[in-house]
């Protein structure tokens, strides 16, 4: 499956708002540059809930070890399109 | 959107950053079934965990069983029991590979040339008085004898509704023993008279640890939002209780909604296959535990609920760098 990469990165900014009920952000104002950890404050449960989304929509697993890389929207967006063009 | 640097000035964001991705992830091993103490008490004789499994003695099987817990990606040991110190082979298996914590009564000095850096936690149940009437002697004038002075060891001192009042004299010793101590409130699962804690008790003993950081606070380890949260059994209103613990065996937990957790945490039975419901004991009431590390470990999963206000992700941070201290995560 082939998906533009600023639909994804939207995509997956969408899932953080809705998943993890981010406030005062839309997918169009969300910074795909932010740090999630150091700056949105998520942690690796928050990521779970999010690549279990990803899972399911892309048919994409991001493997837990990975969790440590995957700072960014961008960086995640990234990943899935490395995964589904191998 | 509200962001941590827009919580925070630059001395706390800095804080904030040495524990952030820390991405600290325990389970809890019964190290043996047998201890050199019977307290009464003790949640893990109390509730009969002492026979749920027959003990694995073969050394290779543990060694084998670690390497597999990496694998599963834990990063921190935490060795309980029964007397963990009763079987130094056990223990070395954990201490070789991976950081370990282990709990102990302190009345086996742990040889330090073997185990040069290992955290000890010294289980200390009240002063003299109390200790005999709980666990059958003043384990405290052994363990700190054993102990004086060692940079890799703190007490776990249990606090007793009989010890209010008291408690500023106890943490006195421990300092005087050149040693650091970390508190925690007994859940008195075998009901022993007069050790049940009633609300003005755990209102008036808030005030005694809170006082205790203040006055030493070289010594104590711990932070008052954990004081608040542990005597009133709430965070930002919600109480703690089965529905919202986060310290069960995930593969044991049938929870739905699935509150937030330690991400695959599992307490083992020392036979390495039976695995115990949570942290503490398995019959223990959950709407009155008042188990220390599960409270922390609650406030340390709910990070986003605390991004509300500056006060709310200080308090988060200072109860994350206690746990991150305990366990040597961070320098005391
Ligand atoms: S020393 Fe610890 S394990 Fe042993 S009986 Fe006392 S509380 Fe239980
Ligand atoms: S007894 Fe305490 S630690 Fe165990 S599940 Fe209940 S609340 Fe959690």
């Amino acid at each position: 499956m082939a998906v533009e990469n600023g639909k994804i990165i939207f995509r997956i900014a969408e899932i953080m708002i809705n998943e993890l009920k981010l406030e005062d952000v839309t997918p169009d104002t969300f910074d795909p540059d932010i740090d999630l950890v150091d700056e949105v404050g998520i942690d690796s449960m928050d990521l779970a809930t999010v690549a279990l989304v990803l899972r399911d929509e892309y048919a994409v697993r991001i493997d837990e070890d990975d969790y440590p890389k995957l700072t960014t929207v961008r960086l995640i967006g990234e990943y899935v399109q490395k995964k589904l063009a191998a | 959107m509200r962001t941590v640097s827009s919580l925070l000035d630059d001395r706390w964001y800095a804080r904030y950053k040495r524990i952030s991705k820390l991405n600290i992830r325990s389970s809890i091993y019964d190290v043996t079934n047998r201890c050199n103490l019977r307290c009464k008490g003790c949640f893990f004789f109390s509730s009969g965990e002492h026979e749920a499994a027959k003990e694995e003695m073969d050394i290779t099987r543990w060694e084998a069983f670690v390497d597999r817990e990496m694998a599963r990606g834990v990063n921190l040991a935490i060795l309980i029991g029964g007397e963990p110190t009763l079987c130094l082979d056990r223990v070395e298996a954990f201490y070789k590979r991976l950081p370990t914590f282990c709990a102990t009564n302190g009345i086996i000095k742990v040889p330090r040339d073997r185990f040069p850096d290992m955290i000890l936690g010294v289980s200390l149940w009240g002063d003299d008085v109390d200790e005999k009437i709980l666990r059958g002697k003043d384990v405290f004038s052994i363990s700190s004898k054993n102990y004086a002075g060692d940079p890799h060891t703190y007490y776990l001192y249990t606090i007793t509704p009989k010890q209010l009042g008291k408690t500023d004299r106890i943490i006195q010793r421990i300092r005087d023993a050149g040693l650091k101590v970390h508190m925690q409130l007994l859940s008195n699962d075998e009901g022993v008279d007069g050790f049940h804690w009633r609300p003005d008790e755990l209102v008036q003993i808030r005030s005694e640890m809170d006082e205790a950081l203040d006055r030493y606070p070289d010594t104590v380890i711990s932070s008052k939002y954990y004081h608040e949260i542990i005597t009133t059994g709430k965070m930002q209103g919600r109480p703690f209780g089965w529905m919202e613990c986060p310290s069960v065996t995930e593969p044991l937990d049938k929870r739905d909604p699935k509150p937030r957790r330690l991400t695959h945490f599992i307490r083992w039975a020392s036979d390495l296959e039976t695995m115990h419901r949570c942290c503490t004991s398995e019959t223990r009431d959950c709407s009155t535990c008042k188990d220390g590390a599960a409270h922390m470990s609650w406030v340390m999963v709910n990070k986003r609920a605390h991004m509300k206000s500056t006060r709310d992700l200080q308090n988060w941070i200072e109860i994350y760098e206690m746990f991150a201290k305990l366990y040597r995560f961070i320098p005391w």
